[in-house]
């Protein structure tokens, strides 16, 4: 990103709260979101996310806090920041009983686009999105991939600065998941400002400048995925040997490993770079000790909530109510 | 533009996606017609004869009752519509793309706009086919051209009233089962009233409701209009009762939506 732009915010929050009934879904949230970077919100079900998303997209007031979206106070001003954002939500925002094509239609007529310029971006989204084949048949027939394509197609009608991305990949299959990756990745190259929520870390990984981590209602750490990374000691490599004299020996070479006898493992932490992969292997090579299996077990979610939780995230999200949508 | 004119814009947008939605679910649109048919066809000819028989002035035969029954059916296809209505907007809410609207810059009266103009052109519909099968089996109006516009004109405002009603019934619903069934009491109305046969032959605490329900002027009044019936003070009542209606459903409405948008 460039040092020109990182001094505007695209998104400032500070102090925001909302509660459904007795249940505080968002406790006391500050955020800032530097313009053309992708930000990403990663949490577990249940964890705010998408009542955060809801909030800064206009849906939900807030109960309190300030906040500014695209630079226009969001309750002062709530058609200004919807005249800059876009939102593709985890729920599929499309008309079923209309075409791909037509929805799209739909979109560019409620941006007030002349025909022409409807025409030419429609055109252009069709293409880009791979909507071509099916474009005149009802989306109630298209694949969950395709309609999150149309559906984001939809969101870039208006051609937002700014675009919110709630979960955009959860149900994909692996394919369609790394499509949904490299549109995302061309957006934010021409600009485009992301805020992302996302249940994997992985995803987070690949397209965050910055992470922020979602727990209870409250940001429990916030970085760049490497600085997270980093401060995460989820990250090992596994080695498992033939028997245990070998083990042992590998043991006493290794002094930050973890040896457990039973299953004829040693857990080795790591962050998984290969110049340290390559000393531990010939360091365990030059004393003659010989591994069976080896597997790199990198940070996960889980990782990260026992990190900074000291809860793992399945049980973070049994905790938390899921006040996010009906 | 002004406000005033996107306001426009984006209510025509919401009326081209709503009659697309008539166009690609014929089945709603043809059980709206079947069922005022249906009772059309079945009080013409199963009962006809008899209640016929049974009209003021002497009695008459079926065809007698044929027009005395007509304007009560074209109220009820009316109603019919509007659970229609009810259920589309319902359909409408349980999906993402009521929320993507709310997150755009555009009017915020246009989704419910359209969903009312588009309901209106589906129910005028319907009854110009209701209308169509009642002349071919009989049906004999003695209305000028006039008439038949000031006809239209009570079908339009009823109908404009019980739309909006529906669209708040199917706001207030949580889901589109229960969108269809709460205007199930619009369809019972029309029975309740002078729709199916007079009311002074029916008891005295149903006959009060039955004289001082919504449904019983707008009946009458078409009834004059169509068949030279007395009106009296019933077209008054009714564009009233019509005018009341639309209003307090389009406040109660217009709340739902904005609180639907709080959840």
């Amino acid at each position: 990103m460039a040092v020109t732009t990182a001094t505007r915010p695209a998104i400032s929050v500070s102090g925001l709260r909302k509660t459904f009934g007795d249940t505080v879904v968002l406790d006391g949230i500050d955020l800032m979101v530097t313009e053309g970077t992708v930000f990403s919100l990663l949490g577990p079900n249940g964890a705010g996310k998408t009542t955060m998303v809801r909030i800064l997209s206009t849906l939900l007031p807030a109960d309190a806090g300030s906040i500014r979206v695209a630079g226009h106070d969001l309750a002062a001003e709530p058609d200004g920041v919807r005249a800059a954002i876009g939102v593709t939500g985890q729920f599929s925002a499309v008309d079923n009983l209309l075409t791909g094509e037509e929805n799209l239609r739909l979109m560019a007529d409620l941006h007030h686009l002349g025909r022409a310029e409807g025409r030419r971006r429609i055109a252009g989204l069709t293409d880009r999105f791979d909507l071509g084949e099916l474009a005149r048949k009802p989306v109630s027939v298209y694949s969950g991939g395709m309609r999150r394509r149309l559906d984001l197609a939809m969101t870039l009608v208006g051609e937002p600065r700014l675009i919110f991305l709630d979960e955009p990949t959860t149900g994909l299959d692996p394919r369609s998941r790394h499509a949904m990756w490299q549109i995302i990745r061309g957006l934010v190259a021409e600009g485009v400002t992301v805020f992302l929520t996302t249940q994997y870390l992985d995803e987070a990984d690949q397209l965050a400048d910055r992470i922020a981590v979602l727990d209870h209602g409250r940001i429990v750490v916030e970085g760049t995925p490497d600085e997270l990374k980093r401060s995460i000691p989820g990250g090992h490599i596994r080695l498992r040997f033939p028997d245990l004299t070998a083990l042992h020996a590998a043991a006493r070479l290794v002094a930050t490993g973890q040896p457990d006898d039973d299953a004829l493992i040693l857990q080795v932490p790591s962050d998984g770079d290969v110049r340290s992969l390559r000393t531990l292997l010939d360091r365990l090579d030059d004393a003659h000790v010989e591994v069976d299996h080896l597997s790199i077990h990198t940070p996960d979610l889980d990782d990260v909530f026992f990190a900074f939780t000291g809860t793992p995230a399945s049980t973070a999200a049994d905790h938390a109510t899921t006040g996010g949508h009906r | 533009m002004t406000s005033l004119a996107y306001a426009v814009t984006d209510s025509a947008t919401m009326l081209r996606r709503q009659i697309r939605h008539i166009q690609r679910y014929p089945s709603l649109t043809a059980m709206l017609i079947g069922m005022p048919v249906v009772l059309l066809l079945l009080f013409v000819y199963v009962f006809g004869e008899t209640l016929g028989a049974g009209l003021p002035g002497g009695g008459g035969d079926r065809g007698a009752y044929l027009n005395y029954l007509l304007p009560g059916i074209l109220l009820f296809s009316v109603t019919g519509a509007a659970q229609g209505t009810a259920i589309s907007v319902a359909m409408d809410m349980t999906e993402g793309i009521v929320d993507r609207f709310r997150t755009m810059a555009i009017s915020r009266a246009a989704v419910l706009t359209g969903h009312v103009l588009g309901s209106l052109v589906q129910t005028l519909l319907c009854i110009a086919v209701v209308l169509g099968i009642a002349l071919a089996i009989g049906f004999r109006p003695t209305a000028t051209p006039i008439e038949w516009l000031a006809t239209a004109g009570v079908l339009a405002a009823i109908a404009f009233a019980l739309i909006w009603l529906s669209v708040a019934l199917g706001l207030v619903s949580d889901s589109v089962e229960t969108a269809s069934n709460l205007p199930m009491f619009l369809t019972l109305l029309p029975f309740l009233g002078s729709a199916f046969v007079p009311t002074d032959t029916m008891p005295v605490g149903l006959r009060w409701f039955a004289d001082y329900q919504p449904f019983t002027p707008v009946i009458e009044t078409m009834r004059g209009l169509l068949l030279g019936t007395g009106i009296g003070s019933s077209a008054i009542l009714a564009l009233s009762w019509c005018a009341v209606i639309s209003l307090l459903s389009y406040l109660w409405a217009r709340r739902s939506f904005r609180r639907r948008a709080a959840r």
